[in-house]
């Protein structure tokens, strides 16, 4: 049996005004190409950096809710390669002494809880994009162009150690990342967008201990892939293994088109990045006050608001997870669940029908959110009996694009359902009337045919006929 | 104009309001000789002000900033240098760009993709370098005073050189922000003038802290003074191994100890001591310097800079276009650089000249904690002949002098002492980090009582004056 070992490197956008060295804009995504540069940040000669400082409290607040030691002194270092959209020749990263080291996260994977420590978080700049044409890589193109934009948006860096046992482990904490960034508010979160990037370094060990060599694919875009990539590299090194042979210490790039991984270049190929402290900027000292200032600020992270919902409202831990993987979600269920006074149904309603609304017309919950007083009407007609389950769903969408009450939609549309005997049993009647046979099948015993019936009952009524009186009705009709 | 500004201090030169065109006229005349400036400029509109001129890797908006290296051979400055600014907005008038070592590299200029340029003392020889066509231009006249850039001596020992003042102020006390960086930890702008209340007056207009320039301190140190120049009861330390260096010229050696004499009779002490890492000064020097130098300069692949070469993929279009675009002490410093930062030698290398250099600083303190100055001849040769030196590790032996101040990032100044067979020799002095004001007020002593001035300020050969 084979066991996977996993690490992961992940790359976060800071959702900072500025960049990291210079006073250009730093939410360059949409962007026309080369519209935020200044000569800092395109690599002028003469130009020097300037560190940011919200920058620097970002990265202590990530390292701080991932439990790492904030170091007081970290220094900036030069990692040099020729790109061309590397306008300076060199990223300014931290390699030698970096802003957060020794932390962890609790993984959940079910049952499992475990810890997967956190081995560095670094602060670094972003290099800019290139777009080739006629290809997707610089080799074999026609020609390229270097939009500049994104040099030197603030990065941070996170390494794990080789802590995660499977592709689902790293997607899991992938998202468990995505979600902590997303609660301190110091990255979009969107890997879609880039704002959020992940290289995994994946290898595998046999029953005697032996570990395979060392594989890094590149190239993750989405939650998704994470697992999908790392699967297809799991499959693909198992094989070698199995087949007796050596896995080669090399790079690999994902592709998302035909769903596997190439190899980029092998370990004589990879880049000596002649590393050394970057003489433009001086050693950053971190003061005890801004440790702990930045500490006090420290918003709920997703696994305290876990616990706090399965306690508060006693909810379902899965639906307290859900929840909790947006904090935007999880403020408006708080209103929901105090508004209504029923936090489960509040969840099952925002769990199913808002995030489906959400996923569907690809909104935000901005755009889908209803006055919590709403859904108390909505929860009230349906305990009246005035509608059912199926119609309450039915008019939800009704009730975010109009804005309307539930019992005004109701009204207007004349969804009220409907309990009057008499209306049921003329139906049926006709039902009846229309096919004997199927009133004889039921009669000779075959039960099946009464749902014919309620469902003819149903349609006549346009939904509306309260399903289990309607059960009761035709039941005993048929009998007789 | 009733007066001849070639006599006159930059205050008075500032008071007289109208001297850019008599400078550019100079300039006009004389260049083509000295090869000094490799731009100059005209002014749009008549306007007060004082005339200056910098080096070509100080940025200056409406200027080319060539580093004399075909490859910014065409480079528009897109922005100002912190000094260019600040010097603008005093009443600067930028009278050209002055000629240099490419990027800086060397001690001689004879390293500019444009022509050496020459010394107004003897055109067959070298003014020095890097800032070499700075100290030219000052020496001959030709602008009341230039900037200049010093990594490991390139302000102070072409100013020796020139017979002119080269001054280097502490590490961090003038802006680096628009300066073509060379070895960012060393390099440091300084002013090169006829004289040393020059030098205060220009440090008053450039120095201080600039939020562009992290590594600019934040207190100020004002040179707004006129200096006295008393040397009284000061206490001097002559380095030994600086005094029994072998390439230490005899002449050069014995102009310097009787420069020595007369500076003990003004009442100052004057005492030999050693300091034994300044025997590393060079090694270290020459393995911090060109890896900084390696990573500065990556960013002139062809692709934004220089005339690009054309090829069939990314790594031979930025190999060509850098063997095309970079002369060859460039490349040399280059290759040294790469090397010494890569993984295998990193530790055996850089690791251990960032080590000597903290050694080389404690000591020097450790020195500067006892004497107020430590003081040595500026250059161990008088200006060498152009050609004459064509092995580039000699020149680099020479900067023994000079390099110790920057790899302790201390104030250091080089003020024309003398003549040796007709051409200037100048002393250096060495003081603590931020004794800038006080260094500057004891050079002012050596001025006074040195025969390189004439009326308070340095001598321009008379070839220049007709
Ligand atoms: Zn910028």
């Amino acid at each position: 049996m084979l066991r996977t070992v996993i690490g992961l490197e992940i790359h976060a956008q800071l959702k900072t005004e500025t960049k990291a060295f210079c006073g250009c804009r730093a939410d360059v995504f949409d962007l026309e190409p080369n519209t935020a540069i200044c000569p800092v940040c395109t690599g002028q000669p003469g130009t020097l950096p300037v560190l940011n400082k919200k920058v620097v409290e970002f990265a202590i607040l990530a390292g701080i809710a991932m439990n790492c030691t904030i170091n007081k002194h970290s220094v900036f270092d030069r990692k040099n390669y020729f790109y061309p959209d590397l306008p300076k020749g060199y990223q300014i990263t931290q390699y030698f002494f970096p802003i957060a080291e020794h932390g962890y996260l609790y993984l959940e994977n079910g049952e499992d809880k475990r810890k997967v420590r956190i081995r560095r978080i670094h602060i670094e700049e972003d290099a800019g994009k290139m777009v080739h044409q006629g290809t997707d890589s610089i080799t074999g193109s026609s020609g390229s162009l270097v939009d500049l934009n994104r040099c030197g948006v603030p990065l941070i860096e996170i390494v794990t150690e080789p802590d995660l046992r499977s592709p689902s482990e790293a997607r899991i904490f992938m998202e468990l990342l995505r979600d902590t960034l997303r609660a301190l508010e110091v990255c979009s979160g969107d890997m879609e967008k880039g704002a959020l990037r992940c290289d995994a370094n994946i290898s595998m060990v046999d029953e005697t201990g032996r570990s395979s060599n060392r594989v890094e694919v590149k190239n993750i875009n989405s939650f998704k892939f994470v697992e999908k990539a790392l699967e297809f590299e799991q499959e693909r090194i198992s094989k070698v293994l199995l087949s007796g042979e050596d896995v080669a210490k090399e790079t690999r790039s994902w592709s998302f088109q035909s769903k596997e991984t190439f190899s980029m270049r092998s370990k004589e190929e990879e880049n000596d990045y002649r590393y050394f402290p970057e003489p433009d900027l001086p050693v950053l000292v971190v003061s005890d006050e801004l440790i702990e200032r930045i500490k006090e600020s420290l918003p709920e992270l997703p696994w305290e608001k876990v616990d706090r919902f399965v306690e508060q409202y006693s909810l379902p831990r899965y639906d307290a997870t859900v929840l909790s993987s947006n904090a935007d979600i999880a403020s408006y269920f708080e209103e929901v669940a105090q508004v209504t006074g029923r936090p489960k149904e509040s969840s099952n309603w925002i769990m199913g029908e808002v995030m489906r609304l959400m996923n569907d017309k690809e909104l935000t919950i901005e755009e889908v959110k209803v006055n919590p007083e709403h859904f108390t009407e909505l929860f009230d007609l349906i305990d009246e009996g005035k509608i059912s389950n199926k119609i309450a769903k039915d008019i939800f969408p009704t009730i975010v694009e109009e804005k309307k009450s539930a019992r005004e939609i109701v009204k207007e549309k004349g969804l009220e359902q409907i309990d009057d005997d008499k209306v049921i049993e003329d139906a049926l009647q006709k039902a009846m009337v229309n096919n004997p046979a199927a009133v004889q099948q039921f009669r000779e015993g075959k039960e099946g045919v009464l749902g014919y019936f309620v469902g003819a009952v149903m349609k006549a009524t346009r939904g509306k006929a309260n399903p289990s009186k309607v059960n009761e009705i035709a039941r005993r009709m048929l009998k007789n | 104009m009733t007066k001849n500004p070639l006599n006159l201090r930059l205050s008075e030169i500032i008071s007289l309001g109208d001297t850019f065109k008599f400078y550019r006229k100079r300039i006009d005349k004389y260049n083509n000789e000295l090869n000094a400036f490799l731009q100059v400029r005209t002014l749009s509109e008549e306007r007060q002000g004082f005339p200056y001129a910098t080096k070509d890797n100080i940025l200056a908006l409406g200027t080319r900033t060539t580093c004399a290296s075909r490859i910014l051979g065409n480079y528009d400055s897109p922005y100002d240098a912190t000094v260019t600014k600040r010097l603008n907005s005093k009443g600067g008038q930028l009278l050209g760009k002055t000629n240099m070592d490419e990027f800086a590299m060397g001690s001689s200029t004879e390293n500019s993709a444009f022509g050496p340029s020459r010394n107004p003392w003897d055109l067959s020889r070298i003014p020095g370098g890097s800032s070499g066509g700075s100290a030219a231009a000052v020496a001959a006249g030709l602008t009341p005073f230039a900037l200049g850039s010093d990594t490991g001596g390139s302000v102070r020992q072409p100013a020796s050189m020139c017979g002119i003042i080269g001054f280097k102020p502490t590490y961090g006390l003038v802006s680096r922000y628009g300066l073509v960086a060379f070895a960012s930890s060393l390099d440091q702008i300084g002013p090169m003038t006829r004289c040393l209340q020059d030098a205060a007056d220009v440090m008053s207009m450039i120095s201080g802290h600039d939020s562009r320039d992290s590594n600019t301190i934040r207190h100020a140190l004002s040179f707004d003074i006129s200096l006295g120049g008393n040397l009284k009861g000061l206490k001097f330390a002559v380095p030994s191994e600086m005094l029994s260096y072998p390439g230490l010229d005899e002449e050069v050696k014995e102009r310097f100890l009787s420069t020595t004499k007369e500076i003990e009779r003004s009442g100052a002490v004057v005492e030999v001591i050693s300091i034994p890492s300044v025997e590393y000064a060079v090694a270290t020097y020459y393995l911090i310097a060109p890896a900084e130098a390696s990573s500065n300069l990556s960013r002139y692949d062809g692709i934004r800079f220089g005339p690009r070469q054309q090829s069939e993929d990314y790594e031979g279009l930025t190999n060509e276009s850098r063997d095309i675009g970079f002369g060859k002490e460039v490349k040399r410093r280059i290759l040294l650089g790469t090397f010494t930062l890569s993984a295998t030698y990193y530790d055996a290398y850089y690791r251990k000249a960032l080590k000597t250099r903290r050694v080389m600083a404690g000591e020097l303190n450790k020195v500067l904690d006892e004497y107020d100055f430590i003081l040595n001849p500026s250059s161990p040769v008088i200006a060498p002949k152009i050609g004459e030196i064509t092995d580039p590790l000699a020149y680099y032996l020479m900067d023994i002098y000079t390099i110790p101040a920057n790899v302790a990032g201390l104030p250091s100044i080089s003020v024309p002492a003398g003549f040796v067979n007709g051409m200037p020799v100048g002393v250096l002095m060495t003081g603590k980090r931020f004794s800038d004001v006080s260094i500057l007020d004891a050079a002012k002593g050596i001025e006074d009582l040195s025969p390189s001035f004439s009326d308070g300020l340095a001598i321009i050969p008379e070839r220049w004056t007709e």
